[in-house]
This record gives C-alpha cells, sequence and structure tokens, in this order.
C-alpha cells in the first residue's frame, strides 16, 4: 500500500502544479488545492501507516496497552486541512472579486505591474 | 585649511535655503567666495617660498588609519591659487553669462561643491580623503555637464563623463587601498621615508596601473579621452574652469604628487611617455577636422594635458619644471579662450568657426583678449607661453637617445596646437563683418573683463616670468622630489637651437593657418571614422550592457506567475534529480509494506480518476465535483489508516469547499484553455518530473528509520498529564493549544476577508471604469 500511496502523492503533486502553471485563475485555485492534498497524504505517508488502531487510549487503562499510530502527522494535517479551507475560501472569493472588477481571468493580462522594459 | 575646503561646501548648503537672492543683480556676490579664498592662499606664497610645509590633521576615521590630513606645498598652492583665481573669474562671469537663469542658485551650488572638492583634492595629505574628493569631482561635474537637463544629448554626454571618471576612481581607491597595506600608511608624505620599499614590492605593477587609469580617465588621456569633447555640452563657465583649467588636471596633479613615491622607474616612464605622445598627437590632429569652436578647445586641451603626461613621463628635473609651467601657462590662455568663445556664443548664438568672422568690429576688448590668448598659446615672445614652449623643448632636448624623436613629436603637437589656438582666439576676429553679425553688441563688463584679465596676464607673467619663479615655480618643483635650486626663467635666452626650434614652431603654425581652412566636409568625412573610435566602443559596450541586463531582467523577472513557478520547480527537480541519481539504491522493501486489500485499490482508483477529470474536463462544475470525489476519497483513506478524527475533518471542509465553490461559480469566468498544445505538453512534462521525484523522496525517507521519540511522549502523557483519551486531539487543544488559537485566529480573518469582498459594492467610480472596460 505505501508504495501506491507514494505513487498517489506524485500524481496529486504532478496534477496540482500542472494546474498552477495555466493561465486561467480558477485553474490555479484548483491545482493549489490538489497540491494540498498531496502534500497532507505526504505527511500522513512519511508518518508510518498503520491500520484500524487509531490513537485513542481504550478503557480504563492510562496509557497505551498495544499498538497505535502515530499521533503527531494527524495532529499536523488536521490543522493543515484547516488553514487550507482558509487559504481556499478566500482565494476563491478573491478571484471572484478580481473577476468581476478587471474581466478577465486571465493571468497574462493582469501582470502590468510586475514588467521591466 | 579644513575651514577653507569647507568653505566651498557651506556656501553650497547656504545657496538651498538663500538661493532665491542669488539668482537676480545679487549674484555677483557668490564671486566673493572664490576671491576669499584666493586671497587667504595669497598669503601663503611667502612661507611656501622661503620652503615650508604647513599642515593640518584632523581625526576622521582613526581606526581605519583615515585621517583629515592636509598638507599645502609648492604644487598644492599652485593648484590652490588656480582654483580659486580662475574660480573667482568664473564665478563673476557665470553672472552675466547665466543672467536671470532659472537655476542660477544651482548653478552655482554645484560649483561652490566643485570648487571645495578640488581644493580638497590638491590639499589631502591622506590619499583615501584624496579619493573621496576626488569622486566629488567627478559628481559635481556630473552636475554641470547636464545642467541643461532637458537636451538629451546633455544628459547623455553627463552619464559618458561620470561613467569614464567614476570607473577610473575607482581604480584609484583599490590602487589606494593596496598602496596603503604595502606602505603600512594612508599619509602621502609618510610614503615618501618607504619609497624603496614601494618600488620594490611584488604589487608595485599593480598600484602604478591602478593610479594611471584613474589619472587617464580624468584627464582624458587616450583611449579615455572621448568624455572630454562631450563634456563641452556643459555651459561654458563650467567647460572653461572644470573642463580645461582645473579638474582635468586633477589627474596631472595625482602623477606629479605621487612622482616622488613612484615615480623613477622604467614602467612609469615608459607607459606615462607613450600615453602622453599618443594623446597629444591623437587629439592635437583631432582640432584639424573639427568646426565647432568649443570642438577645437576640447581637442586642444586634450593634447595639452597629454603634453602634461608627457612631461612628468620624462621625469627628468627639467620637464618637471617645464610641467609647472605649462600648467600654469595653460590655464592661463584656456581659460582665457574658453571665456572668449562663451561671449561668442552668448552675443551672436555660433559657435561654428567657418560662420564666425570680423567680430573685432563689435567686440573690440574681446578681440584683444582671444589675440592675447592665441599670443600665448602659441608660444610667441613676450607671452608665457614662450617661456612654456622652451622649457618643454629643453626638456626634450635633453633626454638622452630619442631626444630627437620626442623633440619633433613635440613640434608637431606646438604645431597643431597653435594652430587650434589662432582658430579660436583670432579666427572670428579677422576678416569681415557679416551683415547678420552687424547688430551683436558688448556683453556686460563681468563677462569681458575676466579673459581679459587672464590673457593680459599670460603676457605679463611672459615678460617678467621672475613674478612667479621663486614664489611659486620653485616651492612646486621642490615639492616633486627636485631639489630645484636653480629653476631660472628668463624669456631671452641667445641665439640656440632651442630659439630655432621655437621659430619653426611658429613658423609652421602660422603657415598651416593660412593654408587650412576648417569645412564642415572635412568633419563630415572624419566622422565616418568614428565607429572604432574608443567612444563608440564604449558606447556600443554599455549599449550591449543595457541590452544584456534587460533581456536577463526580463527572462527572470517577467511578471508572469507560472515562469516563476516553473523556474523554481525546475532548479527544484535539477537538483534533486541530481542528487537522487546518484546517491539512491531504488531498493524497495517489499516486506515491511502494509498489505492491500481490494477496498484500498478501489478508492485510490477513484481517486486517481478524480484527479485526471480534474486535471483534463472542460466544465467547471464536473472540475468542482471532481474535486470533492477527490477530497471524499482522501478522507477514506483517513478511514483506513486509523485517523478517524482526519476522516471527519477532511469530509466536513471538503464538502464546504465544494459548496462555495458551487455557490461563486457562476460568477467566475469560464474555464477556457488559455494555452496552446506546446505550452501545455511543456509544463506537463515538468509536472510529471516533478511528481516522480517526490514519489521518490517518499520512498526513499519510507526506507529510512523512523525516530518515534515525540509520539511517545504525547501518548504516553495524553491522559497522565492532559485527561484526554483521543492522542490527536489532545495535542491540538492542549499540547500545542496556543498553536490551535492562532489557527482559530487566521481563520476568522479569512472569514472577514471573504466576507468583506463578498459584500463589498463597486462605487460609482470604479462601474464607469469597468463598463468602458467592456
Amino acid at each position: 500500500m505505501e508504495f501506491i500511496l507514494a505513487i498517489l502523492i506524485g500524481i496529486f503533486y504532478a496534477a496540482g502544479l500542472y494546474m498552477m502553471l495555466r493561465r486561467s485563475l480558477v485553474k490555479l485555485i484548483i491545482g493549489l488545492i490538489l497540491l494540498g492534498n498531496g502534500a497532507n497524504l505526504l505527511i500522513f505517508l512519511l508518518g508510518r501507516i498503520t491500520k484500524g488502531l487509531p490513537p485513542i487510549i481504550s478503557g480504563e487503562s492510562p496509557v497505551f496497552l498495544g499498538a497505535y499510530a502515530d499521533p503527531i502527522p494527524q495532529a499536523l494535517i488536521l490543522t493543515a486541512i484547516v488553514i487550507s479551507f482558509g487559504l481556499q475560501s478566500f482565494a476563491i472569493v478573491l478571484v471572484k472579486r478580481a473577476y468581476t472588477v478587471v474581466k478577465t481571468d486571465d493571468l497574462d493580462q493582469m501582470n502590468s505591474t510586475d514588467q521591466f522594459s | 585649511m579644513l575651514t577653507a575646503i569647507l568653505t566651498g561646501f557651506l556656501f553650497s548648503l547656504l545657496l538651498v535655503f538663500a538661493g532665491k537672492y542669488l539668482k537676480g543683480k545679487l549674484a555677483i556676490l557668490s564671486a566673493l567666495v572664490p576671491l576669499g579664498l584666493f586671497i587667504y592662499f595669497l598669503q601663503f606664497v611667502e612661507t611656501i617660498a622661503n620652503g615650508e610645509i604647513i599642515s593640518q590633521n584632523v581625526e576622521w576615521v582613526p581606526s581605519f588609519g583615515v585621517n583629515l590630513g592636509f598638507t599645502l606645498d609648492g604644487l598644492s598652492l599652485i593648484f590652490c591659487l588656480m582654483i580659486t583665481g580662475i574660480g573667482f573669474l568664473v564665478f563673476a562671469y557665470t553672472a552675466a553669462y547665466l543672467k536671470g537663469h532659472e537655476y542660477l542658485d544651482r548653478f552655482y551650488g554645484y560649483l561652490g561643491i566643485f570648487m571645495g572638492a578640488m581644493l580638497g583634492i590638491v590639499l589631502s595629505d591622506n590619499i583615501i580623503s584624496l579619493f573621496v574628493f576626488w569622486e566629488l569631482t567627478s559628481l559635481s561635474s556630473f552636475f554641470l555637464i547636464g545642467f541643461n537637463n532637458k537636451e538629451e544629448s546633455s544628459r547623455k554626454s553627463a552619464i559618458l563623463a561620470l561613467v569614464i571618471t567614476g570607473f577610473g576612481g575607482l581604480f584609484l581607491l583599490s590602487g589606494a587601498l593596496i598602496l596603503g597595506s604595502v606602505a603600512g600608511t594612508f599619509t602621502i608624505s609618510e610614503m615618501l621615508i618607504s619609497k624603496d620599499l614601494i618600488s620594490e614590492s611584488p604589487h608595485y605593477i599593480i598600484i602604478v596601473a591602478m593610479i594611471f587609469v584613474a589619472a587617464f580617465t580624468k584627464s582624458a588621456q587616450f583611449p579615455f579621452h572621448f568624455w572630454l569633447p562631450g563634456a563641452m555640452k556643459a555651459p561654458t563657465p563650467v567647460s572653461t574652469y572644470l573642463h580645461s583649467a582645473t579638474m582635468v588636471k586633477a589627474g596631472i596633479y595625482l602623477l606629479m604628487r605621487f612622482t616622488p613615491v613612484l615615480g623613477s622607474t622604467e614602467f612609469w616612464n615608459s607607459t606615462l611617455i607613450i600615453v602622453g605622445t599618443v594623446t597629444m598627437l591623437y587629439a592635437a590632429i583631432h582640432t584639424l577636422f573639427r568646426t565647432d569652436l568649443k570642438g577645437v578647445l576640447a581637442y586642444s586641451t586634450i593634447s595639452a594635458l597629454g603634453i602634461l603626461v608627457f612631461l612628468i613621463g620624462l621625469g627628468t628635473e627639467e620637464a618637471l619644471l617645464a610641467a609647472c609651467v605649462f600648467i600654469l601657462v595653460h590655464a592661463l590662455y584656456k581659460a582665457t579662450l574658453f571665456l572668449v568663445t562663451g561671449i561668442i556664443d552668448h552675443e551672436t548664438g555660433s559657435r561654428d568657426i567657418t560662420l564666425l568672422s570680423g567680430l573685432r568690429k563689435v567686440l573690440f576688448p574681446v578681440a584683444i583678449a582671444g589675440f592675447l590668448a592665441a599670443i600665448s598659446n602659441a608660444g610667441i615672445p613676450p607671452s608665457f607661453g614662450f617661456l612654456g614652449k622652451d622649457l618643454i623643448y629643453e626638456a626634450t632636448l635633453h633626454f638622452g637617445n630619442s631626444a630627437i624623436f620626442l623633440t619633433a613629436l613635440a613640434i608637431i603637437t606646438n604645431i597643431l596646437l597653435l594652430y587650434a589656438g589662432f582658430l579660436a582666439g583670432i579666427k572670428p576676429f579677422s576678416g569681415k563683418l557679416p551683415e547678420n553679425f552687424s547688430k551683436v553688441h558688448m556683453p556686460s563688463f563681468l563677462m569681458w573683463i575676466p579673459p581679459l584679465i587672464l590673457a593680459v596676464l599670460g603676457i605679463l607673467i611672459g615678460i617678467f616670468p621672475s613674478i612667479i619663479q621663486e614664489s611659486l615655480i620653485q616651492p612646486a618643483v621642490t615639492s616633486l622630489g627636485e631639489n630645484g635650486g636653480d629653476v631660472l626663467l628668463k624669456l631671452w635666452h641667445g641665439f640656440n637651437t632651442i630659439l630655432a626650434l621655437s621659430a619653426t614652431t611658429i613658423g609652421i603654425g602660422i603657415m598651416l593657418y593660412f593654408l587650412i581652412k576648417p569645412t564642415k566636409k572635412v568633419e563630415i568625412a572624419i566622422e565616418k571614422l568614428e565607429f572604432i573610435s574608443p567612444k563608440t566602443i564604449t558606447e556600443k559596450f554599455g549599449d550591449a550592457f543595457h541590452y544584456f541586463s534587460s533581456l536577463w531582467t526580463n527572462l527572470f523577472q517577467n511578471g508572469y506567475l507560472r515562469h516563476y513557478v516553473s523556474t523554481i520547480i525546475l532548479f527544484l527537480v535539477a537538483v534533486m534529480g541530481y542528487t537522487l541519481l546518484k546517491n539512491t539504491r531504488y531498493r524497495l522493501d517489499y516486506s515491511s509494506f502494509t498489505a492491500l486489500t481490494i477496498y484500498e485499490v478501489i478508492t485510490v482508483a477513484i481517486m486517481i480518476a478524480g484527479i485526471l477529470y480534474t486535471v483534463f474536463t472542460k466544465s467547471r462544475l464536473a472540475a468542482v465535483a471532481a474535486l470533492g470525489i477527490v477530497g471524499l476519497t482522501i478522507s477514506l483513506i483517513f478511514v483506513y489508516y486509523s485517523a478517524p478524527d482526519l476522516a471527519m475533518t477532511q469530509f466536513s471542509i471538503d464538502t464546504l469547499t465544494v459548496i462555495l465553490f458551487v455557490l461563486v461559480l457562476y460568477k467566475l469566468p469560464k474555464y477556457l484553455n488559455l494555452s496552446d498544445y506546446k505550452t501545455r505538453i511543456k509544463d506537463g512534462i515538468l509536472s510529471i518530473a516533478f511528481g516522480a521525484l517526490i514519489s521518490i523522496l517518499a520512498l526513499e525517507v519510507l526506507a529510512e528509520p523512523q525516530s518515534s521519540e515525540i509520539s511517545e511522549f504525547y501518548a504516553e502523557n495524553a491522559y497522565l498529564l492532559a485527561k484526554g483519551k483521543n492522542v490527536v486531539n489532545v495535542i491540538l487543544v492542549d499540547f500545542r493549544g496556543i498553536d490551535t488559537f492562532m489557527e482559530i485566529a487566521v481563520l476568522t480573518i479569512a472569514a472577514i476577508g471573504v466576507f468583506a469582498l463578498l459584500k463589498l459594492r463597486m462605487t460609482a467610480k470604479e462601474r464607469i471604469t469597468t463598463e468602458n472596460k467592456k
């Protein structure tokens, strides 16, 4: 499974980057989301995946008795998912707003300030 | 002495506040500043003539051994008197020349800074402070050349001059630093003691070469001479003051100042002789092809500077004496000729030598000044110029084996210079007065008195050379390291070779003046050769540099987000890919991997299909839906692999994102394919390479052993310390509670942003602009 997940993460990254390189603003956001998902899975995988052993202490015992999945990557990813939602929602609304004002979503037509002649 | 130098700067500073009062009739008052300084320096003449040296030392940056040390000796004194004396006349002249000019105060400000800096150069005993003043003269020269800042050619010339002299300045700094470290001191007078140490040092050649570049750029020596004719775009007072009498002599001063320290070696002497000779001949020949009065004067100035470098290169006592005298001679007659040209330009509006003639009838006193200056320039007795020329021939004639050759070169140069001087000083005033100049009238006395004073001085000193013989020339020669005990300037040496040579020079020169008439045709013809001149080469180099830098900048700073991203990724892939290819074993340990089940395979298959669909679909809605599916399958993966909290979060967040997307979807732009086929293939290849890199990295990391100390700490203490059994939750709200708190803050800010953007209405004005864009 790890091998397949690693390949899957590669696909996420490749697709995310490809979408980010498009000129359309919407595709840029979708690329960002894909890349974020890939990063989450990467952290998850590198924390070593364990099947069926959630990091929850069961029963009356104050400590773990058997094996358990690593809680730290999970905590990190949880934070990442929530934060990336903040970013995504802001970006979506910003793109919508930018489109209403400048009437284009072609990134190439928006770069009037950054060019040196 | 520090006060004297600062006076110039303080004067400029004062003008910032009081400038507007100085633009009118009070402008003449500013001439009091150089006059005061001139009188101040005059009082030292006697002391210096007695062989004393006055010095003053002010600590500046003592930790680096950089002090504001000033020394006034014979050489410095000559320069100081020239700077302030000619300065006084130029300041007065300017009051009339630029009368009522909008930026007259600014002009005086630049002149004041220049004067202060120039005094700083000739008085500095510390080589670092000398460098600072050196650069200040370059800067003030830049502003003065570009004074007519609305003309493109002025601005271009100013930049060219700054680039060349600034370039030389950098060499001066590095030369000074090496010299200072070899000699163990930055004080010039202390370097004299360690002369042998310096000339035997392995760095001697480098030091001298750097000092040479500095001096040659400043004093317009071939092949750095070309900025000077361009600098003539400046108003005439500037050309007089900076570009003939004082600033361009700073390089000469530098060479003279270092003659006792670095001189008398094969490298020093032969380089200077060669460069000086080439410059004096090259520039002298060029005067034949000019029709602009200032152009003629510019090239003859370069030629005169070449003579000075040549004389310093000869390095004998006679040659150095000749150089000291010639500096004064040249300053007097060249300043006069420039001022005369300025008057002609000011009154007739033309500087074209082919058009000007007969002006003596309307500008008589000016004609006298021009005539006297031409006489002195030609070296016709009884002028001061005759003395100077004699000394030059004496120096070349007594120079060992190549005496005849060098004398011949000097004669040719002098003949051509004579021609140039006659062209500028006599030609405009002789002959018939053309109709259109008959209404030309005399300028204010402020303009014609200064050149007349200088011209008369040029004759007076020639008749009575004793005025300066012991008071100025002898101390100057002494400070060049020669004993100078028997300096004797006199007009009449009896009938000898030198007199014959002078007579030949004058005879041929005058013949040349009557034979050759400057025409536009010749000037145009010579311009065709311009493409191989050092000026063109430098400009081409500058253009190429500019072209290359804008190419480079546009390549990397092109304003396209995707180019930035692809550049970064490409670099990352290349660097990491190289390392991975070299150091990776590519050995997968399948036994350590968890087993596959059918559920997982299906989930992953759905996910891959979802990703591909998101990327390749042409519909926005389909893309968003597919993205939702991808999110949900991720949450399934989390479920399989013991992360229930993640699964729940992913599920809800994914749902929210899709909802938000759909809400604004129809207000979003159409999902167009904007890139062409080729770009997509290129991006695709880069993306796949990047994905592959991440996959390999992930597998490589998995092959390494994992450290789980921190996880164990949290797991063991979750219940004991925080009374929670869900370790992930305990980490988030307890162990890392502050982080989570921050995260909530970030989300709140994002939410406010989203709300504001959604509620924001366009103002009426914005709406109009958007309407127009449609």
